[in-house]
């Protein structure tokens, strides 16, 4: 009913100058682009806007390079150092531990697993990607954190550990999916001439189809840093949240979880609230900067 | 959370206020303590239900609440404490609403059964660091607690005395993630509103009294703490706040404040 409605009134638009159709079209699609757009202007200059006021308070220097958080204390410390050293150690653990293992998987997926394995593996992968991150969260909570406190003897398995454990399984499916595009984009004839060159597979793979896919993996990992620095939930569960100076059997707290376990509780314009905002902000720059790091390597691979 | 029950009750307001449901009377205010946002968010809801009255609820915490009745800024104020003597002095009356025990947990494994209030301070502030100093087997203490603001936090850290001191090995967002952990760990100690513990963790008797509802009205469990109605003894309360106030401590309200996880008072 709407439908027809609809066609019949393109319909009769179009009959009657095709060149207004044309603008109208036009005129919708631009629309929804820019509220895309609109949205992410909105929220930068939102951030920008609560996140400044606390930091001029605080001090910059103080805010970023204290040692010691402490928003409710009788005399407040709002130093997020802690915080945003946990975030980049706890996003390079995640990194070292999973872009080997996203790698390998990449490489055997698109070049070394016949149809049926790859098939398999490959919904494996998309699975892991749709599991929601509080459910990561769970396991590594009800599994993980018990199992690290067992295994190297310590009183509480919460900690640095345990969620770069978690991030490293979520950055998976990132790394893979992103890397098998680039591999399987390598042009046959690269691969036919190495081993008609005499080369084996393996050598031909590594030599010829890593290296040709190189930017895409790139991007790949950079992806899988942004995912990393920017879960919350998962880490809020297994991490202790604690502001500690990042230790790996301690118990730390992420910049993610800094702001999501006290917004609830802080009241609206005080010091504790604008300073969530401000570490926001910080977490926000992070996040730029990884997507500019991406761009980079996205345009390099164009241009080649 | 309280941010958005608070914007939900605002929003309520607005649309009895437009579409006139409350006819004349005017609303109930109450102002004051962050831990009674639960409960009290319930029994305005209820009572706003019954009568077509609004509550009207400001978290500002319990001495800013009592100021704000002091100063005739709102109908009732909510402490979570008992009003000091200087205070009752300046025309100010207590009425004990509920009381809100706070349990303090332990993994079943753990043998050790009772620990006095000063020792669990002492736990907390990272003095005593291995269960074999009090008893237990030999295994370093894992603290677990709630994160800053959190009401429960709030209510163990004045009752143990150990503001800002208490040294966490973790800090958690929920009760459900609090017992949890307990559960999981055998040498943890955690604390949680009484009426969320479950079978899978201990709750410890304080000073040799065991956590229950009776103990906690009674007064021999001490790790709790009173949520009092503050009013004014010499100004009559107007129609709708009375009758708000005689609601909430009515049997009929029981039900509701069992519910939001204390023990009520009557």
């Amino acid at each position: 009913m709407h439908r027809r409605f609809f066609r019949d009134i393109f319909e009769w638009i179009r009959n009657k100058n095709s060149k207004t159709y044309e603008n109208i079209i036009h005129g919708i699609f631009l629309i929804l682009g820019l509220i895309t757009v609109g949205c992410v202007l909105l929220i930068t200059v939102y951030l920008i806007i609560s996140g400044i006021p606390a930091i001029k308070e605080i001090g910059l220097f103080d805010f970023l390079f204290g040692k010691e958080w402490a928003s409710t204390a009788g005399e407040p410390k709002y130093g997020i150092l802690p915080f945003i050293l946990t975030s980049i150690y706890g996003t390079a653990g995640a990194i070292i531990i999973g872009v080997p293992i996203g790698f390998f998987t990449a490489v055997y997926i698109s070049k070394l697993s016949d149809k049926k394995i790859r098939s398999v593996m490959e919904s494996a992968v998309n699975l892991l990607a749709g599991i929601p991150s509080v459910v990561y969260g769970l396991v590594g909570m009800l599994v993980l954190v018990p199992a690290i406190r067992e295994i190297f003897n310590i009183p509480d398995g919460a900690s640095l550990l345990a969620a770069i454990i978690v991030l490293a399984i979520m950055i998976l499916p990132n790394i893979i999916k992103v890397s098998v595009t680039a591999l399987d984009a390598v042009p046959k004839e690269y691969e036919d001439a190495s081993l008609a060159l005499g080369a084996t597979d393996i050598e031909t793979y590594f030599k010829v189809s890593v290296p040709a896919a190189k930017s895409g993996i790139a991007a790949a990992v950079v992806l899988g840093v942004g995912r990393a620095i920017g879960e919350a939930m998962a880490v809020m569960m297994v991490a202790g949240n604690v502001a500690n100076m990042p230790s790996l059997f301690q118990s730390v707290r992420f910049l993610t979880t800094a702001v999501a376990s006290e917004m609830a509780y802080s009241s609206p314009g005080s010091l504790q609230r604008n300073a969530l905002f401000s570490i926001a902000l910080v977490l926000f720059l992070f996040i730029m900067l990884i997507n500019a790091t991406l761009n980079f390597f996205l345009k390099r691979d164009k241009e080649k | 959370m309280k941010k958005i029950i608070c914007l939900i009750t605002l929003a309520i307001a607005l649309v009895c206020v437009l579409t006139a449901c409350g006819g004349n009377k005017e609303a109930v205010t109450t102002d004051g303590s962050t831990s009674m946002n639960k409960v009290i968010g319930a029994l305005g809801e209820a009572f706003q239900a019954d009568s077509g009255i609004t509550v009207t609820y400001n978290a500002t915490g319990s001495g800013a609440g009592i100021q704000a009745v002091l100063e005739g800024r709102c109908d009732i104020g909510l402490a979570s404490r008992d009003l000091k003597d200087e205070e009752k002095a300046k025309g100010l009356e207590g009425t004990v609403l509920a009381y809100d025990g706070i349990a303090i947990i332990v993994n079943p494994e753990n043998p050790v059964n009772d620990l006095d209030l000063e020792t669990i301070a002492k736990i907390y502030t990272g003095e005593i660091k291995n269960w074999k100093e009090i008893g237990g087997n030999d295994a370093e203490i894992v603290l677990i607690g709630r994160e800053a603001g959190s009401g429960t936090r709030d209510g163990f850290e004045s009752i143990t005395d150990t503001e800002d001191k208490c040294k966490y090995r973790q800090e958690l967002t929920s009760t459900g993630d609090v017992i949890t952990t307990v559960a999981s760990n055998p040498n943890a100690i955690g604390y949680a509103s009484l009426a969320s513990v479950k079978e899978t963790v201990k709750a410890l008797n304080v000073d040799g009294v065991k956590p229950s509802e009776a103990t906690i009205k009674d007064g021999s469990y001490v790790v709790q703490r009173p949520f009092v109605l503050v009013t004014k003894t010499d100004v009559t309360l107007s129609e709708s706040a009375q009758s708000f106030f005689n609601f909430i401590t009515s049997e009929a309200a029981q039900g509701i404040i069992i519910e939001a996880g204390v023990v009520p008072a009557n």
